[in-house]
């Protein structure tokens, strides 16, 4: 298993590295069959085109006191032992309060009608599908692929043409990041991390 | 509509408070903590050094899944793609950790390709244009027509108005092939986008040490000390190189210098940015190696005893002051010399370029003036030096490598009567009947063998149709055009291209997407498109920039009703009568030529750059292996590919029997030749105005002459009394060739180079490299004013070529550059990729996945400009070019460009001057995205030694639309 004992499984977005390329973004769509217009993942930049400019790959953070559960009018939310947070897509309402409360924008809501009524929320799922049996059709088609139960991490940082994106254990994904930093220099930090896990550094 | 980079950010008012917050992060070292904890998981592939845990399978659906590798088909990088395949059906893609140069990365058009096998957008059968009409029609149907209109042109006009554009998205079987069947065709007008890519370092960079190919590695950079880019985005264009890069700057703190007109991706990485005016490159360059003359920082040594002629160099660059640097380049003089200092400090760096280098009118002159940098100081033969060319399709090095070239036959033999006589015997064909092929051109009372001519390249087909036939080096004009794999958008002068698509008599588009070929012109008739597949639906080897082979695995059958290219290539050669002599030595399966069989002809012909030991079984044997390499020398440790170097770069001398390793870095004498080490090639000659030109007193490691020596001959062994170590069977083959005349090029056996290796010497010779190379236009690299120039007050110091014939064409430079357009055209024109798109962007604006992410043509305008023309971020506005093109495109204000240069990507096709041209596509194969093609606007121009075009400086106005 690719997460297992006391794993907590993190991303880590390493912003001296991140190059804007958008493989994470397409690594995501291409496993999940994300549809057009749908982002798990997204890249932005700032100060674009300027001196200073850093990119960084954005998606659910997998927060540990995760406001998107907190807000949830009917409870669709719930955290792994690993701590990914995943929700139901049946029980859904729609209601957008996790997109106002999550720090990342992670939440995404595909057009369910008109009037701009929103269909079910959709997120990263840190590719660990839902509550449905592990790797069945149904979790397949509502969440996207099931790596963590084939034994492997997010295809997103897997694929990530610099290594910029991280995900695993967080721990280990801490050692990581702090072998460049001490070869390196710190750089512009663990993007996120503060807000994420209630902790500047890994 | 989402919009990328003019916005940046995503969409959603929670995008505000994620970026103020970032404005306010910082994190502070003192809180660095460690945190404890159990490691688990398959983060070991995060760092360098490959391998996950425990690949489980997935589970989706019944039926096996089997794992397919592949090498992704965009850039040059050559990432391993593996695919999972379940009945028949591509139905997941998982990193390729085991590759040693990606190491389970992607960027964006890697994470896609499986959407290869969804092909929604393909063109799905053979179409024939009726009545301005596509209409679907048989392969049977499809290449008789085509055949028989062929012929018909033959017969009035000759073979040569037939012409054959190839591709760099052939594997190199077909581009073997393709080059091969144009032989038997007869005509010389066979080109791909190497041309209009890296041509002119090819030939700048063959001329100046014999090979004209990336030296090392991207996996090498991990030993460099300073990294030096100059026109070249690898960030967008390469992304998977900037994990070799990056690793270097942090694990070396090895500067990275970024030299570019535009504040790219890359610059945003680097620690000096140095912004310099489009065209004038070789006066930067100039501008550094001033300061490492004037202060005596160059290797005296290496140029002692390694370099040729560079007191003449020194004595140009004398004028390059920085005052007078600054004044045509715009680059101040204090920073060229910190750069200067930097690369001094910090040896050996290496130097990175691509199209921003070659693609001007001196081309030529900027990839040697790069060249002369690193003899200067002294990083060639090194890991961690070298040129560092990055090549920009996944296999435009083996394509060119091949030769899918208007002036040589495969392996840079070139044209002359002794590289056809030399590819017959590899044939087994008779001479004499490849020479009635071809035309014999009476001109003026003077016959002409058209079979020793350069054909027309293919940035100029153009011309071969539009010009005055009395004009052309030729027996008639163009009269059919085959696009074999080849987007035109990614040409310049698309008006006159449209034009002369229309004047064909025929027009075919062989590719699995229509491309822009397929809507740009008005024709009624006589046009057709043909289905190829992709390369994931056939096998065979390419070669990445580095010059390692890699061999693809098939990963799906062929989609639709398209045929893999050599299956085409056999189906033309049947209906033209010389498919038995063609495939004389290759197996047919049905239709399909064996690929196997194609590998092992071209290893018995291509011993100029040693593409003979990479045999289809040691090919696969590395793919299978890729796990025993060494990330960084790329050489296996133990297991069956012990002391090989990851996909036989090469040279990997000798037949495949002889096991040579291949040559991670070239020209690296501290190596024994026979464990991939090497020398400058001794190939301009022994002397020179009574210099010699072979190396004084070096000498590669372990080699038996402890000095320079000439190329390898019979007549060489024979002297060193070294022919008796031949075996019988090498000595009759020599005998058969040319006797004692017979060298290491010709020689069928290979004995030649084996027994000089056996000796620890090089087959090419030992010389030095020339930093003056006479048989140029520019024997010495001068900086000359593009032709649309801005700076008419430089025009009188640095003017432009005469115009020339040449390449069978006219082509015009000073006629060009006398007119002052800048009043009217005052903003520099310049152009480059987008990580998401690749070439003309046919295949990739077809893809949802990346199409999404880049929905709309864009040209980027600095802020100061924006304003004194009115121009408000995101509007839409007029550029025009000064040979009367306009496009209409949106305005992106930004600072990523300086003052009076606009920037616009050439991925972009499917609207002409305004005018969306979708319901021109064949029904459900129009792409995704369309856009305005830069190359609409963009200008004539071209360079004096390659004819490359002219992209990157030019002139436009903008106006809002």
């Amino acid at each position: 298993m690719a997460l297992e004992g006391k794993a907590r499984a993190k991303f880590l977005v390493d912003a001296e590295r991140c190059i804007e390329c958008n493989a994470c973004v397409t690594a995501c769509k291409n496993e999940n069959e994300v549809p057009w217009g749908i982002n798990r993942r997204r890249v932005v930049t700032i100060g674009d085109g300027k001196p200073g400019e850093r990119s960084i790959s954005v998606a659910c953070m997998h927060c540990s006191d995760a406001p998107c559960m907190a807000v949830c009018p009917v409870d669709v939310f719930y955290q792994t032992e690993d701590g990914i947070v995943l929700h139901s897509k049946d029980l859904c309402i729609g209601c957008g309060y996790c997109f106002y409360a999550c720090p990342f924008g992670a939440p995404q809501f595909p057009q369910a009608g008109n009037f701009g009524s929103r269909g079910k929320m959709d997120k990263c799922t840190f590719c660990a599908g839902g509550p449905e049996e592990d790797n069945s059709t149904a979790e397949f088609t509502k969440y996207g692929r099931n790596r963590i139960a084939e034994g492997k991490l997010p295809i997103c940082a897997e694929m990530c043409s610099t290594k910029a994106l991280l995900a695993g254990d967080g721990s280990e994904v801490a050692d990581i990041y702090r072998q460049r930093v001490v070869s390196r220099g710190f750089g512009s930090g663990a993007w996120g991390w503060g807000t994420a896990y209630g902790k500047k550094v890994p | 509509m989402l919009r990328k980079k003019t916005n940046g950010v995503a969409k959603g008012s929670r995008a505000g408070s994620l970026l103020s917050s970032l404005a306010a992060k910082t994190l502070d070292r003192r809180q660095f903590l460690t945190t404890s904890g159990v490691a688990v998981g398959g983060l070991a592939a995060l760092s360098l050094s490959s391998g996950r845990v425990e690949a489980a399978a997935p589970t989706t659906g019944g039926g096996e899944v089997v794992v397919k590798k592949s090498v992704c088909t965009h850039c040059s990088v050559g990432c391993t793609v593996e695919a999972e395949v379940q009945n028949g059906t591509w139905i997941g893609q998982e990193p390729g950790w085991d590759s040693p140069f990606n190491l389970g990365a992607h960027c964006a058009k890697g994470a896609s390709v499986r959407e290869h096998a969804h092909g929604e957008r393909r063109l799905k059968s053979p179409m024939k244009m009726v009545n301005g009409q596509w209409q679907k029609i048989s392969w049977d149907t499809a290449i008789n027509e085509i055949g028989d209109k062929m012929l018909e042109i033959r017969e009035q006009s000759g073979p040569d108005s037939v012409y054959w554009l190839g591709s760099a998205k052939f594997n190199n079987e077909q581009a073997y092939l393709f080059r091969k069947f144009a032989a038997y065709w007869g005509t010389n007008n066979v080109d791909h986008q190497a041309r209009i890519c890296h041509s002119t370092t090819v030939a700048g960079v063959a001329n100046t040490w014999g090979y004209g190919a990336m030296t090392n590695s991207y996996n090498d950079i991990h030993n460099s000390k300073a990294i030096f880019i100059i026109g070249g985005n690898p960030a967008e264009a390469h992304p998977v190189s900037l994990l070799h890069v990056l690793k270097a700057k942090e694990e070396n703190n090895a500067p990275l210098i970024v030299c570019d007109p535009r504040f790219t991706r890359t610059a945003a990485h680097a620690d000096e940015f140095v912004r310099f005016r489009p065209g004038s490159d070789v006066a930067l360059v100039w501008g550094i190696l001033w300061h490492i003359f004037e202060n005596g920082w160059e290797d005296k040594e290496f140029i002692r005893t390694r370099v040729w002629g560079m007191d003449e160099i020194r004595e140009e660059v004398k004028r390059w002051n920085p005052e007078e640097v600054e004044r045509v380049t715009g680059a101040p003089g204090a920073q060229l010399e910190r750069v200067a200092r930097t690369l001094v400090n910090n040896r050996p760096g290496t130097v990175i370029w691509c199209m921003g280098g070659t693609q001007h009118t001196n081309g030529n002159n900027n990839t040697r003036a790069y060249c002369i940098l690193q003899l200067a100081l002294g990083n060639m033969g090194v890991a961690g030096g070298g040129t560092n060319i990055f090549r920009g399709h996944d296999n435009v090095q083996g394509a060119t490598d091949l030769g899918v070239l208007a002036d040589t036959l495969p392996g840079y033999y070139g044209l002359s009567a002794g590289a056809w006589a030399h590819w017959s015997r590899v044939w087994e064909e008779d001479l004499d009947y490849l020479k009635g092929r071809f035309a014999v051109w009476d001109k003026n009372g003077k016959s002409k063998a058209m079979m020793n001519e350069k054909g027309i390249p293919v940035s100029r087909w153009i011309d071969g149709v539009l010009e005055a036939k009395e004009n052309l080096e030729q027996p008639d004009n163009t009269r059919a055009m085959v696009l074999w794999g080849h987007a035109p958008n990614s040409q310049t002068r698309m008006t006159e291209m449209k034009e002369a698509m229309e004047k064909l008599d025929l027009l075919v588009v062989v590719d699995p997407f229509p491309t822009v070929s397929a809507v740009l012109h008005d024709r009624k008739e006589g046009a057709y498109l043909l289905p190829t597949t992709t390369q994931f639906e056939t096998y065979g080897s390419v070669t990445a920039s580095n010059r390692s082979l890699q061999w693809r695995e098939k990963v799906v059958e062929p989609l639709f009703d398209s045929k893999v290219d050599h299956e085409i290539m056999k189906l033309f050669a049947d209906k033209f009568g010389f498919t038995d002599r063609m495939f004389r030595n290759i197996a047919i399966d049905g239709d399909e030529p064996s690929i196997e069989d194609i590998t092992r002809e071209f290893n018995r012909g291509m011993w100029t750059i040693g593409y003979t030991g990479q045999s289809p079984e040691r090919l696969k044997k590395h793919m299978k292996y890729q796990h025993h390499f060494d990330k960084t020398t790329l050489r296996a440790v133990g297991g069956p590919c012990d002391g090989d170097f990851y996909g036989l770069p090469w040279p990997s001398w000798g037949t495949p029997e002889m096991n040579h390793p291949g040559t991670a870095n070239l020209y690296d004498m501290s190596l024994p030749v026979s464990e991939g080490g090497l020398t400058f090639r001794a190939r301009f000659g022994v002397e020179r105005d009574g210099e010699s030109l072979l190396a004084d007193g070096v000498y590669s490691k372990n080699s038996e002459i402890k000095d320079g020596y000439p190329e390898f001959t019979m007549q060489m062994l024979m002297d060193l009394g070294w022919d008796g170590d031949l075996t019988a069977e090498e000595r009759a083959s020599i005998e058969a060739v040319a006797g004692p005349e017979t060298n290491w090029k010709t020689d069928l056996s290979g004995g030649i180079q084996r027994v000089a290796i056996k000796h620890e010497c090089a087959p090419f010779g030992n010389a030095k490299a020339r930093t003056v190379v006479w048989n140029f236009p520019d024997p010495i690299p001068l900086h000359r004013e593009p032709l649309y120039t801005n700076r008419r007050d430089l025009v009188k110091d640095y003017p432009t070529y005469e115009d020339k014939t040449f390449w069978r064409v006219p082509t015009l430079y000073e006629s060009i550059q006398k007119n002052d357009f800048s009043k009217e055209f005052p903003i520099i024109l310049t152009s480059g990729r987008l990580v998401e798109y690749e070439g003309g962007g046919d295949e990739t604006r077809s893809n949802p996945w990346l199409a999404e992410l880049q929905q709309e043509m864009f040209i980027e305008v600095n802020p100061r400009d924006a304003n004194n023309l009115n121009i408000r971020d995101g509007n839409d506005v007029w550029v025009s070019g000064p040979e009367g093109a306009r496009i209409k495109v949106k305005a992106m204000v930004t600072e990523r460009v300086g003052e009076g240069v606009a920037f616009m990507p050439f991925h972009f096709g499917g609207h002409y001057q305004g005018k969306d041209l979708r319901d021109k596509y064949p029904k459900g194969a129009d792409p995704i995205v369309l856009g305005e093609s830069t190359n609409t606007v963009q200008t004539y121009g071209y360079d004096s030694v390659t004819q490359m075009q002219e992209t990157k400086a030019t002139l436009c106005s903008i106006m809002p639309a």
